[in-house]
């Protein structure tokens, strides 16, 4: 479905859905954005944490360099503009989670400014998404609510650890555009090594900005979801949000602009109650930092270094290969996916490997509930298995069942041809010899073909691949039958 | 501009300190003789003038990506008010 | 020989060295002066028995040859220093009992470098006052007195308990932290020296911090060579503060006693400002005379935006005071008060923990900052402050050093000046400027009032030029040879 067809259907008339997302993917670095503790996630409370991070009296911050290299790259995939000077600001307001009482954060001057990526969708459309920016900032800590009923417990490891915000533009119109731009950003920063993307653990997290208005009219008021944690969850919110609103609006009402929480349990937003009280963050220059300068050769280096990104790649699967535009999305939706295909594709009939990656493996991953990532069937294996059908050695139908062993028991298809004699007959003596007997078993049946009935051609070859259990070079038998035929 | 008790109310909350009513005037009035002493800067003509950033002319320096500090749960929590199983703990948040 | 509470650094680092007495002896002797001064509430916490086992500790290094620079001499550290497991208060209520898991750079090389500290020094609360009387461990006396009248004098402010400390012969050499004049200030109104340098110069890393943009550590001595010695300890680069400048130290005690010849020394036509004493302005016009007669070029420069260095100041210092103090939340170390709630808990907190002069200036540093009037006052501010350093950069083209007095007071009594915080806040309108340009400033005893208290000038340098200032400075003492001793000090009864 694609965003023509996203439109909700009120009791008033038509309302288009508006979405902007503002992600936050957490920089992959060893330690914090401005202090020497671990980013890692998942350590004992507090362990991660250094008297900087705590806000102790007297603590300053020092920039982690891997933060601007990172940042740097990052935007230079989101095919952005890079700014040469940006500055670090203090948001200030108090939370427990939040030690120092303010939030360091790249506020009037990012790092990273507009950019564009593209997204794919169902219908094999593409559409270009703004990004508006991309700016450091640091993480906060995590306050347990659930722990004691009076009482909110309070971890800083997650404090100060890197964020990159990456917001976009309002371009969005459906609950599938919104999937399908975090799904491309999360691919991009994972083919950059920038971030792990690793949605379960919070390394990327979206805020979602939905608003809806009379297509084409001026922007309605918007709501901000936070901290939505996965692909899945983010089109829910969307699609339940949006309809809230078209209620609201229609049964009289006005959206209030507020931040709201998605409750996973069953897929509804509620307003964020903490959030209630007016905020005036009174952000400025933090003074125990300067401005960040990036030189123009240090982007240019990070440039040298670019790998290959998501769309490049499905423009040259599409060209080189011949795919259709959603064969090359689909392929160039994961990394591993795509990492797994081009070793298969390697030297081979890239088409064939492209077609048993997306249906037979894709398939019985899903039925299998596994990723790429631990696929049974390892990518050189495959590439072996489709190596034989290229030469013939066996047939596409038998191919099918060599995978399934192959899946089932992680052998080399190779080996199982072997060990169960699936070799293709292409002895001309042996078809021959078979095609013979079945033209003698079934002279009447020869007659009629004779007599034109012509599509008994298709019984005769039937019959022939079964006697020869289904190993006869379909090719080889075609023809030697005819000629039998003609006699 | 001058400051009244409203506005010490809306201030004193943002910074997240109590003010007791019986002290908003008089804090309306220091505060208002402090801003008024502040806007003499109005004097002053600031027009194209690049604010300073900062009174060292240098480039910020940036640290290395290794891990330095933490795995000191112990020190971190030793001068906390309240702490329960290496957690901080505070009065209960409303979401 | 002289009292071993008398003697300078230099003196006494010669003394050690030579054996005529122990490190011991000389912490002794500082010790039982502040045990006979506490009247003078000089400190918060006393490090008496730490001191003594450092001292221990000096007398073996010196005994075996391994002394380190300045082993064995005893210094007052300002409270505002964090200091590893030793309770650091910042004056405030709030971090009553706060013990902190690190040593702040500064305290941590003078360590190092063998000094000893025997106290952490009283001070205002958070830094911010200009007569010590808003510490919640309450004020320090001043150890001068006005000719025959008997009433406390403040010791300025805001590190009080450093400058009265030196004065008093308690301790040979204090750390103080200068944000608009708090070494300098208390230098003049305690007849010592002490110099604000270069921001930048010091570390800042550990250093409770009241305006980062504006704080600078520095040295109170009794003279200038002193003032050099500690400095040299304390300066340096540290990867730990962004805004520490990667300059090697030089030896400041090197060009102690170098000719003036050829220097010019600025004279800034803006600081004859109303309400200045004019025993004051004499004094300045006598420095300018001293330094004449020592060779230099005396030449008149304008710094036009002076005049307005007080109003920017009030405008940046309490803004970034009202973020820098807004971890004291109760929540990760200091004083908690239990409320209904959590924002309940927080404004009880901050309510009992910071005093009516901190309260004050969050509240106007959250105003200036707040939605709406960011531009009006606080960007409005930093312009106002580039124009100031454009004023200095261009003096600095004309005159290598300025000269100006310290403070437009000697030091008043306790109560006095407190009725408006306005007229408090004017004791700072010769050293802010210095501050909002990031310029080493260093005020030296020069003179005494008409009624015996001390009055110092102030010497202004080029950035990171402290050895211009020492140098200026040591010639400076040289001419006014100020031998002057305070009524209340170790020795005599108060
Ligand atoms: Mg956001
Ligand atoms: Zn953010």
């Amino acid at each position: 479905m694609s965003a023509s067809h996203a439109l909700i259907k009120g009791e008033t008339g038509d309302w288009e859905i508006v979405i902007g997302l503002e992600v936050h993917a957490q920089v992959l670095t060893k330690s914090k954005l401005f202090s020497g503790s671990s980013a890692d996630f998942g350590a004992a409370p507090n362990a991660q944490v250094s008297p900087v991070d705590a806000g102790m009296p007297g603590m300053l911050p020092v920039l982690n360099k891997e933060c601007i290299t990172k940042a740097v790259r990052t935007g230079l995939g989101l095919n952005a503009v890079i700014n040469k000077v940006s500055v670090f600001e203090r948001k200030n307001y108090f939370y427990p989670d939040l030690p120092q009482g303010y939030q360091i954060s790249q506020y009037q001057h990012p790092i990273v400014g507009n950019g564009e990526i593209e997204i794919d969708l169902a219908d094999g459309t593409v559409k270009k998404i703004g990004v508006e920016r991309l700016h450091l900032e640091q993480d906060a800590g995590k306050s347990l609510h659930d722990q004691h009923p009076s009482k909110s417990f309070v971890d800083l490891n997650r404090s100060g650890n890197p964020l990159m915000e990456i917001v976009s533009k309002p371009d969005m119109r459906s609950a599938e555009e919104a999937g399908a731009y975090v799904t491309k950003l999360r691919a991009i920063v994972r083919y950059l090594g920038t971030c792990d993307g690793n949605m379960d653990e919070g390394s990327m997290r979206c805020d979602v900005n939905v608003s809806v208005r009379r297509p084409g009219a001026e922007l309605g008021t918007r709501c901000e979801i936070k901290n939505v944690n996965s692909v899945r969850f983010v089109q829910q919110a969307v699609d339940y949000e949006a309809r809230r609103q078209v209620e609201v609006i229609e049964g009289g009402g006005t959206i209030t602009q507020e931040t709201r929480l998605f409750d996973t349990k069953n897929g509804t937003t509620r307003t964020m109650r903490s959030k209630e009280d007016a905020h005036d963050y009174r952000y400025f220059p933090d003074p125990d930092l300067l401005p960040l300068v990036v030189e123009d050769s240090f982007v240019a280096d990070i440039r040298k270094s670019m790998p290959e990104l998501p769309d490049a790649k499905k423009h040259r699967f599409m060209k080189d290969y011949g795919l259709s535009i959603q064969d090359a999305g689909v392929l160039i939706a994961e990394k591993e996916r795509t990492d797994y295909f081009e070793i298969v594709a390697k030297g081979r009939d890239a088409k064939l490997a492209a077609n048993w990656v997306l249906s037979e493996l894709l398939g019985a991953l899903k039925k299998a509930e596994k990723e790429f990532g631990d696929s049974p069937v390892r990518a050189e294996q495959l590439g072996g298995l489709i190596g034989l059908i290229s030469d013939n050695t066996i047939s596409g139908k038998i191919a099918k069942e060599v995978f399934a062993e192959m899946f089932a028991t992680g052998k080399e298809a190779a080996d199982i041809v072997e060990s169960r004699g699936l070799r293709q007959v292409t002895d001309t003596g042996e078809i021959d010899r078979i095609v013979s007997e079945v033209v003698k078993d079934n002279p009447d049946k020869v007659a009629e073909y004779k007599g034109g009935k012509d599509k008994l051609f298709g019984f005769f070859v039937g019959q022939i691949l079964k006697k020869s259990g289904g190993k006869a070079n379909p090719g080889l038998v075609n023809d030697i039958l005819k000629k039998k035929l003609e006699e | 501009m001058s400051i009244d008790k409203n506005t010490v109310t809306k201030i004193a909350r943002l910074a997240r300190i109590k003010v007791e009513d019986s002290e908003k005037e008089r804090l309306a009035v220091e505060l208002s003789n402090i801003l008024k002493m502040i806007e003499e800067l109005d004097a002053v003509n600031t027009d194209g003038v690049e604010p300073l950033t900062s009174v060292v002319q240098m480039q910020m320096h940036a640290r290395e990506d290794v891990v330095t500090d933490g795995g000191i749960p112990e020190k971190i929590l030793k001068n906390a008010p309240e702490s329960t199983a290496g957690f901080f703990v505070v009065p209960k948040v409303v979401e | 020989m002289t009292k071993l509470t008398d003697l300078t650094i230099a003196g006494a680092l010669a003394g050690l060295k030579k054996k005529d007495f122990t490190a011991v002896e000389l912490v002794d002797a500082h010790i039982a002066g502040a045990e006979a001064a506490r009247h003078l509430n000089c400190f918060i916490t006393e490090t008496f028995d730490a001191a003594r086992e450092q001292a221990k500790q000096s007398h073996d290094r010196y005994t075996k040859g391994t002394a380190l620079p300045l082993d064995g001499i005893p210094i007052a550290m300002k409270d505002l220093f964090c200091t590893e497991g030793v309770q650091t208060t910042a004056a405030s209520a709030i971090l009553k009992g706060f013990k902190p898991p690190y040593e702040s750079t500064v305290s941590g090389k003078m360590k190092a470098d063998g000094m000893i500290t025997i106290g952490k020094a009283n001070l205002d609360e958070f830094a911010m006052g200009s007569s010590n009387t808003t510490s919640h461990y309450g004020n320090v006396i001043n150890p001068w007195k006005r000719k025959g009248d008997n009433k406390d004098l403040v010791p300025g402010g805001s590190s009080g308990g450093s400058a009265a400390a030196v004065a008093a012969r308690i301790a040979m050499g204090a750390t103080g932290t200068d944000t608009g004049g708090s070494i300098r200030q208390p230098a003049a109104f305690c007849g010592i020296s002490g110099i604000k340098p270069t921001y930048g110069r010091c570390s800042r890393w550990g250093v409770v911090a009241f305006a980062s943009s504006l704080d600078q550590p520095g040295p109170f001595a009794r003279n200038t060579e002193d003032c050099a010695l500690l400095l040299r300890s304390m300066a340096g680069y540290d990867p730990k503060d962004s805004t520490s400048v990667n300059k090697e130290v030089p030896d400041y005690a090197k060009v102690i006693g170098g000719s003036l010849k050829g220097l010019r020394v600025g004279v800034p036509k803006e600081y004859r400002i109303e309400g200045t004493s004019p025993e004051i302005i004499a004094l300045w016009d006598k420095g300018v005379q001293m330094m004449k007669d020592a060779g230099a070029e005396i030449v008149e420069v304008s710094l036009p935006h002076t005049k307005y260095a007080l109003h920017a100041y009030y405008v940046v210092a309490p803004a970034e005071c009202s973020s820098n103090l807004a971890r004291y939340d109760g929540v990760r170390f200091g004083a908690r008060v239990e409320g209904d709630n959590l924002i309940d808990t927080y404004e009880k907190t901050r309510q009992a923990g910071f005093g009516a002069e901190v309260r004050r200036r969050i509240l106007i540093g959250t105003y200036v900052l707040s939605a709406g009037y960011y531009d009006a006052y606080y960007n409005k501010a930093r312009k106002v402050r580039k124009l100031i350093w454009n004023d200095f950069i261009e003096a600095y083209k004309k005159c290598d050093i300025l000269l100006t007095p310290t403070a437009p007071t000697p030091a008043f009594a306790i109560g006095e000046n407190t009725s408006d915080p306005v007229t408090m806040y004017l004791n700072d309108v010769f050293t802010i400027p210095a501050s909002m340009a990031g310029m080493p400033g260093m005020s030296i005893p020069v003179g005494l009032s008409s009624d015996g208290l001390p009055l110092g000038l102030q010497l202004i340098g080029k950035p990171f030029d402290e050895e211009t200032m020492f140098r200026a400075a040591f010639a400076l003492e040289q001419a006014a040879k100020f031998t002057a001793v305070p009524q209340n000090i170790v020795g005599k009864a108060a």
